[in-house]
This record gives C-alpha cells, sequence and structure tokens, in this order.
C-alpha cells in the first residue's frame, strides 16, 4: 500500500518537473523563467524524493532523501534570489511584455 | 558559547542522518567534525540562540507557518503549470516594490523564500535600511506600493513577526 503512495508522489514530482522545464523553454526572459525554475522543480523534486521516502522506508537512501528535502527548500529560492539579483544589476532587460520596473526607477544613478 | 552548542549538536545530528546505521566509528569521527564545525563558524549561524527557548514560537512555527507555506506552494506550482501549458502564455510581468516591516536576519531571510516560493512573485533584492522588497510579479495585479504590500506580503509577515521578531 504505501509502496503505491510512493509511486503516486513520484508521479506527481514527476509531473511539476515536466511543467517547470517546459515553462523555462516557453517564458520569454531570465525572471519569468526562474520563477518556473524554481517553484515547478523545488516542488516536484520535493515530491519525488519523499516519495522515495516512502517506497524505501528508513534506510539510509530514505533519511538522505528527508535531509534532501530540507536542504533544497532552504536553499532553491536563495539561488534564485542571486541570480535574478545579479542578472538585473549586470543589465539584463525585462521581456517587453512587463509592464513595470520599480527596482530599476529606483536604482537609477547608483552603481 | 550557547550557540556554539546548538551548531555543534545540528552538525551531529546532520552527520547521523547522513551517516545511517550508526555505530560508534561513525559516531565518533562525527564528534570530532561537528566540534571542529562548531568551533570554526560559532556565531555565524545561530546569532540569538534565546528564540530557540520559546514553545510558543516552535508552536507557531509548525502549526500556523508550515501548513501555509506548503498550500501556498502547492497553489502556485499549479499556478505555472496552468501558465506554461496554456496556448497564448497569459504573463503579465513587472518587478513592484513592497514594505515589510520584519527587522531580524531570519525574519527576513524567511519571508524572501517564502514570497519567492509562492504563487507568481520572487524576490530580487532587499533593501534592509528602508525595510523595502523588490518582488518580481508573474501577473501584476496593481502597481502601487501598497496593494502590492497587501496582496503579496501580508500572506506571511504575521505569522513570522511572531515566531521572530
Amino acid at each position: 500500500m504505501i509502496d503505491i503512495i510512493g509511486l503516486i508522489f513520484i508521479c506527481i514530482g514527476l509531473a511539476f518537473d515536466f511543467f517547470g522545464c517546459l515553462g523555462l523553454v516557453r517564458l520569454p526572459d531570465v525572471y519569468n523563467r526562474l520563477q518556473a525554475a524554481t517553484k515547478s522543480v523545488t516542488l516536484g523534486t520535493c515530491s519525488i524524493l519523499f516519495g522515495t521516502f516512502l517506497v524505501v522506508g528508513f534506510t539510509a537512501a530514505g533519511l538522505k532523501s528527508l535531509m534532501c528535502i530540507v536542504f533544497l527548500l532552504l536553499t532553491a529560492p536563495v539561488a534564485a534570489h542571486a541570480v535574478a539579483r545579479g542578472a538585473h544589476r549586470a543589465g539584463v532587460k525585462l521581456a517587453k511584455e512587463s509592464i513595470v520596473d520599480r527596482y530599476a526607477e529606483d536604482k537609477e544613478g547608483e552603481i | 558559547m550557547k550557540s556554539r552548542i546548538i551548531l555543534f549538536v545540528l552538525a551531529f545530528l546532520a552527520w547521523c542522518f547522513l551517516n545511517w546505521v550508526p555505530d560508534w566509528q561513525h559516531l565518533t569521527t562525527g564528534f570530532f567534525v561537528a566540534f571542529f564545525v562548531a568551533l570554526i563558524t560559532g556565531d555565524l549561524f545561530v546569532t540569538r540562540p534565546l528564540l530557540l527557548k520559546h514553545p510558543y514560537r516552535w508552536w507557531c512555527f509548525i502549526v500556523c507557518y508550515l501548513p501555509r507555506f506548503l498550500w501556498e506552494c502547492i497553489k502556485a506550482n499549479i499556478d505555472v503549470a496552468y501558465r506554461v501549458a496554456h496556448p497564448k502564455l497569459p504573463i503579465n510581468p513587472g518587478i513592484v516594490k513592497v514594505k515589510t516591516s520584519l527587522k531580524t536576519d531570519t525574519g527576513l531571510t524567511f519571508l524572501a523564500n517564502s514570497i519567492t516560493l509562492t504563487p507568481g512573485t520572487m524576490s530580487v533584492d532587499i533593501d534592509r535600511d528602508n525595510g523595502v522588497l523588490y518582488i518580481h510579479w508573474i501577473n501584476v495585479k496593481d502597481k502601487e506600493t501598497e496593494a502590492a504590500t497587501k496582496i503579496i506580503v501580508e500572506r506571511f509577515e504575521k505569522i513570522l513577526a511572531k515566531i521572530f521578531e
């Protein structure tokens, strides 16, 4: 029974990872792509790891996958923040559909 | 000193999880490694050890924050999946400015991380002196600072203020 629940978690995770990768291809600029990448890939990968934990139980691999969930949840948003800030400071423009950029307005004259 | 002890315990626990099943050789090595780590990076990681002593804050963290965060995270994923799979790509992106009243390091970090993993928003930069966050929003509903603050920040700010301030 618990194997089936684990496999369902793994399938959900794979679906979210797929949508995250599709977002990387389809969305227009760095910032939108980062959004798709961080959100979907974080929860998708966490779901896969949790499914793995359910399937293998409290073994060496299962406990490591639980640790990975914690580290992933803590580090993925920080990495996205660093990439987005670096891209903006390096002068990467927002996509042409964008309607407002308060960051550029406030940072004018600095740097 | 207190923060070093907490860091030692955390490092030792992480070591034990990574080297499951524990036997005495692993535990001895882990003891020395954790001691070394705690000695070098003592005050960098845990700056306010007193916070960990309040049961009320733990209670808030586990009962109020975690379910809220998981729910928003799942909503965010469905939102991204919908936008990406839609043939017309319904996005309306932009960077808005929001204000926050949180002051501490941990509180701001958790707020920025929560914003990144919730529907449609991602934190780009923080200005600590003015308490301002710059948020990239995939579907801008309101350009003005106050209205955006109401929509984005207030989901988490009250809970985080209870836990970390």
